[in-house]
C-alpha cells in the first residue's frame, strides 16, 4: 500500500519537476527576449531585436485583443471571432483531408492493384508545396474561405495518406492469419483487423496533418479574407504593427498546440483503455 | 465447485489445470470433419536461381481425434505442412484434404495456435475469445456465454477484461487456445505453441493441453522442436528431414507410433526409449 503510494508520489513529483523545467525554459526565453529588445541586440541572420516589441507590451496587447478595455480600437476583444473563423477553416480542411486520406490510404496499403494505380499520381502531386498552389488556387477558386480550406485539405491530405499506407502495410500478417482462420471475411479483416491494428500510425498522420493545417492557415488567409488569425497577421504586417504580428503568431501557436491535445485526448477518450494511441 | 477454482494471480498449478479441465461441459466426439489426408504433397518456391522444393512427397493420414506431433530440424518443412493445412499457403502438388474436402484457404474448421499467439491486442481476453463465434454469426449473447465458458476452461476468468499486453506469455497462449476452442474446430493446428514459454509454464501447458483436447475431440497436428514434448503428447510422431538448405526437399523420414498409454512419465524407461529412437531419426537422418 504505502509502497505503491510512495511510488505514485514519486511519479507525480517527477512530472511536476519536468513541468517546472519546461515552464522555466519558456521564462528564460521571455527574459532573453526582453533583454534583447532593451539592448537592441543584433543576432545571426541580421535579426534586429530592437525592432521587436518587448514581451510585456505583447502581453498587454494580447489581453486587449482577447478582452478589450486597454486600447479599445478596432481589434480590441476580436480574438475570439478571428480564432473561431480560423479554427473552423483548419478543422473543416483537416476533417475533409482525413475523410479522404484514411480510406484511400487503407486501400493503397492493402491492395497492390490500388497502390499501382494511385502511387505515381500521389508521388507527382506530393512534392508540390502549398505555396506553389496559391496562385493557381486564387485563379481557379478565387479569394476567400473556400480557397483557404482547399489549401489546408491539400497539405493535410498527404501526411495522413502516407502514414495510413505505411501503417496498414506494416500490420502483422499474423493478425490477418489469425482472423482468417477464425472465419473472418476479407472485408471483415480490412475493417476489424487492419484498421485497428494501423490506428496508432494513422493517428500519427492525423496529428501531423492537423499541425500542417495551422501552418497553411496564414498562407490561405493572406488574400482577400478579413476575419481570421492569418488575415489579421497579414494586415498587421502592412500596418507595420510588429506587436500585433507577434500576438497573432502566439495565438496560432497556442491554438495548434491545444488542437493537438484535444485530438489526442479525444481519441484516448474514445478508445478508453484500448492500446490504440501511442503516448 | 466453481468457487473452489482458485487460480493464484498470474500462475496456474497442476491442480488448477485439473480443476479447469473438470469444468469442461462441452464434450465433443471426434467426427469425420477431423480427418486429414495428405497425398504426395509438395510445395515449390520460385527463386532467382530457379524453383526450389520446400517439401515434396508428403503422405500422411490422420484419423479424427488423433494427436499427431511433427518434429524435425529447422527448415525441414514441418511448419510449411501445417501452413498448407491451415490454408495460409498453397501446395503446388498432391492432394490436401480435411474432413473429406480439399483445403481452399483458411477456415474456422481448422483452428490455428501460433507460437507468437496472434491475439488482437486492442481487444480484451473476452473479446478475443468471442471473435470466432461472432464471425460464425452466433448471437451476441451466445457468443458471450461461449467465450466465458472457454475462458473458464483455461482458468482465466479473473482476467477476462484484461488486454493481451497485460498478460504473461503462458496466459496469452491460453487465451489463444480458448479462442480457437470457442470456434469448435474439427482440427487444431499448433505451430510450436509452447516454444516461446519458459520451461515451467511449458510443462503446465502441455499437461493442460492433453486434457483440453480430449474434451474437444479435435484432431491435433502439433509442430514442435521438442522431442520430449512430442512423445509426451502425441499418439504418433512424424519425423521430418531434409529441407531446402540440405539440397533435399523436406519429407517425412518416419512415422513413430507412441504406445505409452494416457498417463505418461517423462522419466520412465519406456518413454526414454521412444524419445531416443526419435532423436536418432532427427539427428542421424
Amino acid at each position: 500500500m504505502s509502497a505503491t503510494a510512495s511510488l505514485r508520489a514519486r511519479r507525480v513529483g517527477r512530472r511536476a519537476g519536468h513541468a517546472a523545467l519546461g515552464v522555466g525554459f519558456i521564462a528564460l526565453l521571455l527574459l532573453l527576449w526582453d533583454l534583447g529588445v532593451r539592448g537592441e541586440w543584433v543576432l545571426l541572420f541580421d535579426i534586429k531585436m530592437g525592432f521587436l516589441p518587448p514581451p510585456v507590451e505583447v502581453a498587454r496587447l494580447m489581453w486587449d485583443f482577447a478582452f478589450g478595455g486597454v486600447y479599445d480600437d478596432a481589434y480590441s476583444g476580436t480574438l475570439w471571432s478571428h480564432l473561431g473563423a480560423s479554427a473552423f477553416r483548419v478543422l473543416a480542411g483537416f476533417a475533409l483531408a482525413a475523410a479522404l486520406a484514411i480510406p484511400i490510404g487503407v486501400l493503397m496499403g492493402r491492395s497492390e492493384l490500388v497502390r499501382a494505380t494511385l502511387d505515381p499520381a500521389v508521388n507527382l502531386f506530393r512534392p508540390i508545396p502549398a505555396t506553389a498552389w496559391v496562385p493557381l488556387v486564387l485563379l481557379i477558386i478565387g479569394f476567400g474561405s473556400q480557397a483557404t480550406i482547399f489549401l489546408i485539405v491539400l497539405s493535410a491530405f498527404f501526411p495522413i495518406l502516407l502514414n495510413t499506407i505505411t501503417a496498414t502495410r506494416e500490420v502483422s500478417p499474423r493478425l490477418v492469419e489469425a482472423a482468417r482462420m477464425l472465419g473472418t471475411t476479407r472485408l471483415g479483416v480490412l475493417l476489424k483487423v487492419v484498421v485497428p491494428a494501423a490506428t496508432p500510425g494513422i493517428v500519427s498522420g492525423l496529428r501531423i496533418g492537423l499541425g500542417l493545417g495551422w501552418v497553411i492557415l496564414v498562407l490561405g488567409e493572406a488574400n482577400g479574407i478579413d476575419t481570421g488569425l492569418g488575415s489579421m497577421i497579414m494586415i498587421a504586417r502592412e500596418q507595420v504593427r510588429t506587436d500585433r504580428v507577434v500576438v497573432g503568431m502566439i495565438v496560432i501557436g497556442i491554438a495548434g498546440y491545444l488542437s493537438d491535445r484535444v485530438l489526442v485526448l479525444g481519441l484516448k477518450g474514445l478508445f478508453g483503455r484500448r492500446p490504440l494511441v501511442r503516448a | 465447485m466453481r468457487g473452489d477454482q482458485a487460480v493464484t494471480a498470474g500462475t496456474t498449478t497442476r491442480a488448477a489445470a485439473a480443476g479447469a479441465a473438470g469444468t469442461t461441459r462441452r464434450t465433443r466426439e471426434p467426427d469425420e470433419g477431423g480427418r486429414i489426408v495428405l497425398r504426395g504433397v509438395g510445395k515449390q518456391y520460385a527463386t532467382r536461381r530457379g524453383p526450389v522444393d520446400a517439401v515434396a512427397g508428403v503422405d500422411l493420414e490422420v484419423t479424427p481425434g488423433e494427436f499427431v506431433a511433427v518434429v524435425g530440424a529447422s527448415g525441414c518443412g514441418k511448419s510449411t505442412v501445417l501452413r498448407i493445412l491451415a490454408g495460409f499457403e498453397q501446395h503446388t502438388s498432391g492432394v490436401v484434404e480435411v474432413g473429406g474436402g480439399p483445403v481452399r484457404g483458411p477456415g474456422p474448421d481448422r483452428g490455428v495456435v501460433f507460437q507468437d499467439y496472434g491475439l488482437f491486442p486492442w481487444l480484451t481476453v473476452a473479446e478475443n475469445v468471442r471473435w470466432g463465434p461472432r464471425q460464425q454469426r452466433v448471437s451476441r449473447a451466445r457468443a458471450r456465454a461461449r467465450a466465458a465458458e472457454y475462458i473458464e476452461v483455461v482458468g482465466l476468468t479473473r482476467f477476462a477484461d484484461r488486454y493481451p499486453g497485460e498478460l504473461s506469455g503462458g496466459m496469452q497462449q491460453r487465451v489463444a487456445i480458448a479462442r480457437v476452442l470457442a470456434n469448435d474446430p474439427a482440427v487444431l493446428l499448433m505451430d510450436e505453441p509452447f516454444g516461446a514459454l519458459d520451461a515451467l509454464t511449458r510443462t503446465t501447458m502441455q499437461h493442460e493441453l492433453g486434457r483440453l483436447r480430449a474434451a474437444s475431440g479435435a484432431t491435433v497436428l502439433f509442430v514442435t522442436h521438442s522431442i520430449e514434448e512430442a512423445v509426451y503428447l502425441a499418439d504418433r510422431v512424424v519425423v521430418m528431414a531434409g529441407g531446402a538448405s540440405h539440397g533435399v526437399p523436406g519429407h517425412i523420414a518416419e512415422v513413430v507410433p507412441v504406445e505409452l498409454g494416457p498417463e505418461r512419465d517423462v522419466n520412465a524407461p519406456d518413454f526414454n526409449a521412444v524419445e531416443k529412437r526419435i532423436a536418432a531419426l532427427v539427428h542421424g537422418g
